[in-house]
């Protein structure tokens, strides 16, 4: 009986030394792959291996003796003990194991759950054990099912929407304002790390001009030239929010740099043209009176951290969802997986028919050879549509019991009732272990 | 047969109206879709008997409140089919088609009441009159939705509490230009209805203006949106403030319909129009 296995470790059982470990050598995922691929109680390899996780994923009949194997393979390949990491470690069997692969695929497993990044690793390394050939007919379709999970949970739920980041929810809000931020002008007050790292967000979602002001101005004047914007003296804000339309502030001042009296006197310069101000500077930097100018919105780092909040629950709301869309997909993973175990009869049923066939037409064949080539033909052709027409429903009716409990028992008859088994030399395929 | 067009047209702009409420709380594009093209569907049918009516009376079919009415409906859906083909702005039909439905179901609880339509009204001045009338009527109603969409939105952002309309309304900047747009479209067209009105009072009752009180509320509803568009053109007026005012003239706008349609004396009543007594 052919069992699927999942060793791994993420980032809530193992810490980042021990994953990186693994990581470090771009190799190591090929030497691991080529090992699966030798070993012998080893049938079908995968593994995955990216900052946040580790995961080997195989199939084989003996499961102590291929997991052991594995395990010290890994020990031996990144120099560290077994028992130093095995508490790391968790390892998922059969169902277990599809699920949590699905689940991985899908970010539900992410450290920041719904972030897109994973299926895209999953994806890359896949492609590597193709080309090793360490995969076959289960792990390859365990993977492209995990994809598909992964697919409807993206697009069925909101898993992905939310911005789960203050830089993110401010690019996010400055959309809900102004739809696109392609031709708009960025102020930039405060030359710290946190100003630097909105502007370069926005800068990634389309604005092109940006102005960068500091009290000294050299500062300014660096933080320019790494984002690609334009120095003015603290000075020149005023007339500066006459032609911006976002704000970015975060200077260590202790009073506001911007009051309601300064914004409200160039609104009519600005012909009421929205203005956005997002305050990341404690204390904060933007008078909150400013809100309430009408079409100036000011968010400060409160607000800010209140979205992105919210958007954490919403996050875990959508989560149940595909959890749900997770657990369908396993059910039909498992559907298939057992319709393999019928394979090997159904094989068996076809190559008897066929030897039948080959038999029968070789003891006619005295009265055949008279026949003309097409004719013969004929008489082959009528042969084998009886025959297919005789194990059709057969066939059918073990696909369709091919998730009961009962299976065997159908199995068991159907060979005992066609005889297959007295030919049980013939060539079984990579399946026999279902039998 | 007129009354099979209009059932139809009304069950398949009810039929999208269903689908366009679904659309904007389960945010599934497919019902979009789907709703989209049954309310094209809804409004062929719906052209289908305006023009068969147009064709049975000889006339324009708006000489009473419920042609009117379906008229409405009808010009409605055409400018959202019109503004949507320019923003491709899925969740303004979750607003217009209940709406454009709306009418529509006020309009089939009327009875059909056919009075012989008297010769005057049988004349291509009244067509151009109350077509270009009620189109920028429709493309009002749409700034009108789309001011209520801005309001919703604005005050979430502002408020810094998203509530469920958040993410299912698009950005202020798009509701603002829909907004604009619609305005800047209907108002020719109101002008041009109340000019080619004035002809068509000279053409047919031999004065162009007689004080009747629809003519009076109407030249108040121009005025109201003439000077929403100068805000908008010449100081810069935008988002709430011109949310607002597009919200109050449409209000101008619906009640100078009714009241000079139904309960003011005067020649554009129904009840006149009926019996022709005002001519």
């Amino acid at each position: 009986m052919i069992k699927i296995i999942n060793i791994g470790m993420n980032h809530n059982t193992a810490g980042v030394e021990l994953r990186e470990c693994i990581a470090a050598e771009p190799d190591n995922i090929i030497k691991v792959l080529s090992f699966m691929r030798e070993s012998e109680c080893i049938k079908e390899g995968h593994f995955i291996s990216t900052c946040n996780r580790v995961e080997a994923i195989f199939t084989t009949d003996n499961v102590q003796e291929a997991k052991r194997s594995i395990r010290s393979f890994i020990s031996r390949l990144v120099n560290i003990p077994e028992e130093n990491f095995l508490s790391s470690t968790y390892t998922f069997e059969d169902m277990d194991a599809v699920k949590h692969i699905f689940r991985v695929a899908s970010s539900l497993d992410s450290m920041v759950v719904g972030e897109p990044q994973i299926l895209g690793q999953i994806k890359a390394s896949f492609a590597v054990s193709i080309e090793q050939k360490s995969s076959g007919v289960i792990l390859n379709r365990l993977m492209h099912k995990a994809f598909h999970a992964a697919k409807r949970v993206r697009t069925e739920t909101g898993i992905c929407e939310a911005a789960v980041s203050i830089s993110y929810a401010a690019v996010e809000l400055a959309k809900k304002i102004f739809h696109v931020l392609d031709n708009k002008k960025v102020l930039v007050i405060g030359a710290g790390e946190m100003a630097e790292l909105a502007a370069k967000h926005l800068k990634a979602n389309g604005v092109k001009s940006i102005v960068v002001a500091n009290r000294t101005f050299e500062r300014a004047e660096q933080l320019a030239k790494i984002i690609d914007a334009c120095p003015v003296s603290f000075e020149e804000i005023s007339s500066e929010l006459q032609e911006v339309d976002i704000v970015i502030a975060s200077t260590a001042s202790q009073e506001h740099v911007i009051t309601r009296k300064q914004v409200k006197k160039c609104l009519r310069k600005r012909r009421n043209r929205p203005l956005f101000f997002i305050d990341i500077a404690v204390p904060r930097d933007v008078q909150p009176e400013v809100n309430r100018l009408e079409n100036v919105y000011v968010y400060d780092i409160d607000d800010l951290k209140g979205a992105v909040k919210s958007n954490m629950a919403q996050r875990q709301k959508e989560a149940i969802k595909a959890e749900r869309i997770v657990q369908e997909e396993v059910v039909k993973y498992e559907r298939w997986l057992k319709t393999l175990k019928v394979v090997p009869t159904i094989i068996s049923l076809i190559d008897k028919t066929e030897s039948i066939i080959k038999a029968e037409i070789r003891k006619s064949s005295s009265i055949l050879e008279k026949l003309t080539p097409e004719q013969k033909k004929a008489v082959d052709k009528l042969s084998r549509s009886i025959a297919q027409k005789m194990i059709n429903d057969p066939i059918l009716y073990l696909k369709r019991k091919a998730d009961r409990p009962a299976l065997n028992t159908y199995i068991d008859v159907t060979r005992k009732l066609f005889n297959l088994d007295e030919d049980r030399n013939q060539d079984q395929d990579l399946y026999h272990g279902y039998k | 047969m007129k009354c099979l067009w209009f059932n139809l047209a009304l069950i398949f702009e009810l039929t999208a109206t269903g689908g366009f409420i679904v659309y904007i709380i389960k945010q599934n594009k497919w019902i979009f879709r789907y709703s989209y093209w049954i309310l094209v569907i809804g409004f062929i049918f719906h052209t289908i008997f305006i023009g068969y009516h147009y064709y049975l009376l000889g006339a324009a079919p708006v000489l009473n409140l419920k042609s009117a009415f379906s008229f409405f409906s009808w010009c409605i859906i055409l400018a959202y089919l019109i503004l949507y083909s320019r923003f491709k702005l899925m969740v303004l039909g979750s607003f217009v088609a209940p709406l454009a439905a709306f009418l529509m179901t006020i309009s089939s609880a009327m009875p059909w009441v056919e009075n012989p339509v008297s010769p005057v009204y049988k004349s291509f001045w009244l067509s151009i009159h109350v077509g270009t009338i009620f189109m920028g009527n429709g493309l009002f109603a749409i700034t009108f939705l789309a001011s209520i969409m801005y309001l919703i939105q604005e005050r979430q952002i502002k408020g810094k509490r998203f509530g469920p309309f958040y993410g299912r309304l698009p950005s202020l900047a798009t509701l603002d230009n829909i907004n604009y747009y619609s305005l800047i479209y209907g108002f020719p067209f109101l002008t041009v209805g109340i000019i080619t009105g004035s002809v068509y009072a000279q053409v047919a009752l031999g004065v162009y203006w007689q004080w009747d009180p629809k003519e009076v509320w109407s030249m108040i509803t121009w005025l109201f949106y003439a000077a929403l568009l100068h805000e908008r053109l010449t100081v810069g007026w935008r988002g709430r403030r011109a949310a607002i005012m597009s919200i109050i003239c449409f209000c101008i706008l619906v009640f100078s319909f009714l009241a000079g349609s139904c309960w003011h004396g005067g020649y554009h009543t129904f009840e006149s129009i009926k019996t022709g007594k005002a001519l």
